[in-house]
């Protein structure tokens, strides 16, 4: 019997029990009022015999698997594996892998001979614990069954159970950002024990290559992450913000003061297309075409050390993927400045530009820059183009033509090669993605609370 | 006086011409976006073929028609040398510079040519098979002299043909260009999006409907509120990164597998889905639940029957628009190890596989010229099955959602 088998009992107990439930309370209403429907006496009894045993088996799950191994490698044939912790647990993989009859026989000898083991041991322990949980399920469903009477809530004990699942939906979110704290954080400590917070935060150095021998020259990685902040921030706050924020602002308010309703419905779609296009598409779109054009241009008007992986083109694009962004959301806090505004100063004579710039876009000024931080931490979080785009080297220049690196970019860099888990390479890429997550973190929230608070003003 | 009027008038009519080059930069951007991709990548949905005529009994491929009739013809063909025997018909036909001319994809053109017909390997036979992929970039676009060349004199021979390519639909990763397909990642995104899909939607509508129409006004309602509005703009390679420590290193579930990859969209996805749903629900006006509730419904009733059917179809575009992000995202699946080279399609969504955006990002890494247009093929791809999604979303947002 396998953990399988029992979720199908326990399912067929609780569809049982539904019926049950169901039937009984039919029977009781033709004794008098009930003061439940039918329906909620059954889905109250399955729910009883259902989730509690659903439960059981979630939890027993990760048990059974590490019971399963202490029984495996304390068998006569498990002794006699290697103690090195890697090739052990290869084997054992392989072994799972036969039992399972996902392949015929393993690399290993020795998982062949495991298999038998295996396979007994998962038996067993299934066995219990599909034992215990059909029990739970089976004694649930009968104490719930026995609770159903003319005069019992079963639609407030069904809510009850609806209102938790409801709560326990909203509190994943919370849950979520816990664990992208605690799990960068965790790794980012570990990290810091391998190179001091000072020298990561305010070094200008980046080469993280941890030497394989100790005594090997340059044997200690640079860990100073100043030039991929530099670089993040070059193309993600400067060089895509010079191109979006006039760009998304003008279409903004070209599409909600000038442009025909008709003329409007069919361009505003056709931006959004921007924003929906996949980032990896505009990432290999900036390598092919753009870069090549950029380069070009840069060596033409006599940039010699102009790159092909330039800050300038992944920038461009990126810049141009915001553009949507930035003019949905200075869209939304121009329709918010009261019509009473727009009207004094068109009736005092100013002209329609004059009112735009002089009336609305003070007016309407905190949104904006609101959405303007909002699209830069969008920015500087965002990863394939500069992936694809912009250079590896770690440079402190302003000379867009050059090559800069960016957090995202050593990130995936740092992550993606084939290295140990715990060598401070990998836990690097931990402690980029702290910093990252906070300084959006803090974008984010500054920006939310301005857009709100300016919001509440107008109301 | 009018002097000035002049002035500011021709300021309006330049501040208006500067509002619509904004748009149109942007619109032609968009345009030659689109032209390059099509443009580069139309020519991957079509290859080249050359005929080839094979004298089977002068080749070693010993194979018997009478067992190529059984259910293991393949494995059968398979294990003979087809690839040798193409070579030797090759430069029997076209001179020693033809022994390269095809490819793996050729190979398995042909054994699927006899396991098809299993009679042509007991006399000569002409196939077409496609060229090798140097000389199908040659025959497009022209290549090196030799290339160029070769393919000249196939065109004179008029054994040259260009028909489309369906192995690119139902082929998977391969190291050789002219054999890669993009099956295998469409058939892992699908799984991914599955899991994603099945996550995502019941927590984010429940959640949505819980700080819609229950929460409390408490400090941990605002706690829930701003993890969620933050959630929705962090950078996605964090979410990788959560992926990677908790489902990996801490869960152990395995690597690359679209189990995984779902798991980490679906935390990315739910936060679009919980604010497109509260929107929804916020539109249904009181007047529904006030009625449902004078005539008796619970609390839990009136939101279940009434208010949620009503809020549906606005929940669903968010929730196809939040899938359609996901289905383009690969920062995230990078960092869980999607990026391995795989090529057989996900069995499970614990088998290892790969997804399109990952297979466009590995294919754009590749040094050999054949895997330009394959790249931009599959961005075509990607971008239709966006289109198609984004386009439902439209419908399903004109045809269902009602303003009241």
């Amino acid at each position: 019997m396998s953990l399988g088998l029992a979720l199908v009992a326990i399912l067929i107990v609780a569809g049982a029990t539904w019926w049950l439930g169901y039937a009984r309370a039919r029977r009781l209403r033709i004794a008098g009022r009930l003061h439940s429907l039918p329906v909620y006496h059954g889905t109250y009894a399955a729910l009883w015999a259902a989730i509690p045993a659903l439960l059981l088996i979630a939890a027993w799950a990760p048990v059974q698997s590490r019971m399963v191994d202490q029984a495996v490698l304390s068998s006569p044939e498990g002794r006699t594996l290697p103690a090195f912790a890697m090739s052990r647990d290869s084997i054992l993989s392989e072994a799972r892998e036969i039992a399972h009859g996902e392949r015929e026989h393993g690399f290993n000898a020795e998982s062949t001979a495991l298999a038998p083991r295996i396979r007994a041991a998962e038996t067993r322990y299934a066995m219990i614990g599909g034992a215990v949980a059909l029990a739970i399920a089976l004694a649930g469903a009968g104490l719930a069954l026995r609770r159903s009477a003319p005069q019992f809530r079963a639609r407030r004990g069904v809510e009850r159970w609806l209102m938790a699942v409801l709560l326990s939906a909203s509190l994943i979110a919370i849950l979520t950002t816990l664990g992208i704290l605690l799990s960068l954080m965790f790794e980012s400590l570990r990290f810091f024990e391998l190179v001091p917070p000072g020298k990561f935060i305010f070094g200008t150095e980046w080469s993280p290559q941890m030497a394989i021998r100790a005594d090997q020259a340059g044997s200690s990685g640079a860990f100073g992450s100043v030039p991929l902040f530099w670089g993040t921030f070059f193309i993600g706050a400067i060089i895509a913000m010079i191109v979006a924020v006039p760009l998304g602002l003008m279409s903004a308010i070209y599409l909600t003061q000038y442009a025909h309703p008709r003329v409007r419905a069919w361009l505003k779609p056709i931006l959004e297309i921007l924003a929906g296009v996949p980032t990896v598409v505009y990432g290999y779109f900036a390598a092919l075409t753009v870069a090549p054009a950029v380069r070009d241009f840069g060596i033409a008007i006599g940039v010699s050390s102009a790159s092909s992986e330039s800050a300038l083109a992944a920038g461009l694009v990126m810049g141009i993927m915001i553009i949507p962004f930035i003019s949905s959301m200075a869209d939304d806090s121009i329709a918010a400045v009261p019509q009473a505004m727009r009207d004094g100063s068109l009736a005092m004579g100013a002209t329609k530009s004059e009112t735009i710039r002089k009336v609305l876009l003070p007016a309407a000024l905190p949104g904006v820059i609101g959405g303007v931080l909002l699209a830069v931490s969008r920015a500087i979080g965002e990863t394939m183009i500069v992936v694809m785009a912009a250079g590896l080297a770690a440079n402190l220049t302003v000379n867009p033509f050059g090559s800069v690196t960016t957090v995202t970019t050593q990130i995936v860099q740092l992550l993606t090669g084939d290295q140990e888990f715990d060598s401070a390479k990998t836990l690097a890429a931990f402690a980029l993605g702290l910093v990252l997550f906070l300084i959006t973190l803090v974008l984010n929230l500054i920006a939310l609370h301005v857009v709100r608070k300016y919001r509440e003003q107008y109301e | 006086m009018k002097k000035r009027l002049r002035s500011r008038y021709a300021a309006e009519r330049r501040f208006r011409l500067l509002g619509l080059s904004a748009v149109g930069v942007s619109v032609l951007f968009l345009a030659f976006l689109l032209f390059t991709m099509a443009a580069k990548g139309l020519g991957g949905f079509t290859r080249y073929e050359a005929a080839l005529p094979i004298d089977f009994a002068k080749t070693d491929l010993f194979l018997d028609p009478a067992t190529l009739r059984g259910p293991d013809a393949e494995q059968a063909v398979g294990g003979a040398d087809i690839e040798g025997a193409i070579a030797r018909s090759a430069t029997d036909s076209y001179g020693p510079a033809a022994k390269e001319m095809f490819g793996d994809a050729a190979v398995r053109s042909l054994t699927r040519a006899i396991v098809r017909n299993p009679d042509m390997v007991s006399g000569t036979a002409t196939v077409w098979l496609p060229l090798a992929s140097n000389l199908d970039v040659a025959a497009k676009h022209g290549g090196d002299a030799k290339g160029e060349q070769l393919v000249s004199r196939l065109r004179a021979k008029q054994a040259l043909r260009s028909r489309f390519n369906l192995d690119f639909l139902s082929a998977s990763d391969a190291t050789d260009p002219s054999a890669v397909g993009v099956w295998g990642a469409l058939k892992g995104s699908f799984l991914t999006i599955m899991v994603t899909m099945l996550l995502a939607f019941p927590v984010g509508v429940f959640a949505a409907v819980y700080l819609e129409e229950f929460a409390p006004r408490n400090r941990w309602t605002d706690a829930i509120e701003v993890s969620i509005n933050n959630l929705a703009a962090v950078p996605s390679i964090i979410f990788g990164l959560l992926g990677l420590a908790v489902f990996l290193n801490v869960m152990h579930l395995p690597r690359s597998a679209p189990l995984v990859g779902g798991l980490t969209l679906a935390l990315m996805t739910m936060p679009v889905i919980v604010i497109a749903g509260r929107n929804a629900i916020k539109s249904v006006p009181p007047s529904i639940r006030d009625a449902a509730l004078g005539v008796g419904a619970s609390k839990m009733q009136v939101t279940f029957h009434h208010v949620l059917p009503l809020a549906l179809p606005g929940i669903l575009t968010g929730t196809i628009i939040g899938m359609a992000r996901a289905l383009g995202e690969t920062a995230p699946l990078l960092m869980i190890g999607m990026r391995a080279f795989i090529a057989a399609p996900p069995n499970g969504v614990t088998a290892p596989a790969t997804v399109l955006p990952v297979q466009i990002f590995l294919w754009s890494d590749e040094v050999d010229r054949g895997f330009v247009e394959k790249t931009s093929a599959a961005i075509i791809v990607l971008l239709l099955f966006m289109l198609l999604m984004n386009g439902l979303a439209i419908y399903l947002r004109n045809r269902f959602e009602r303003r009241w």
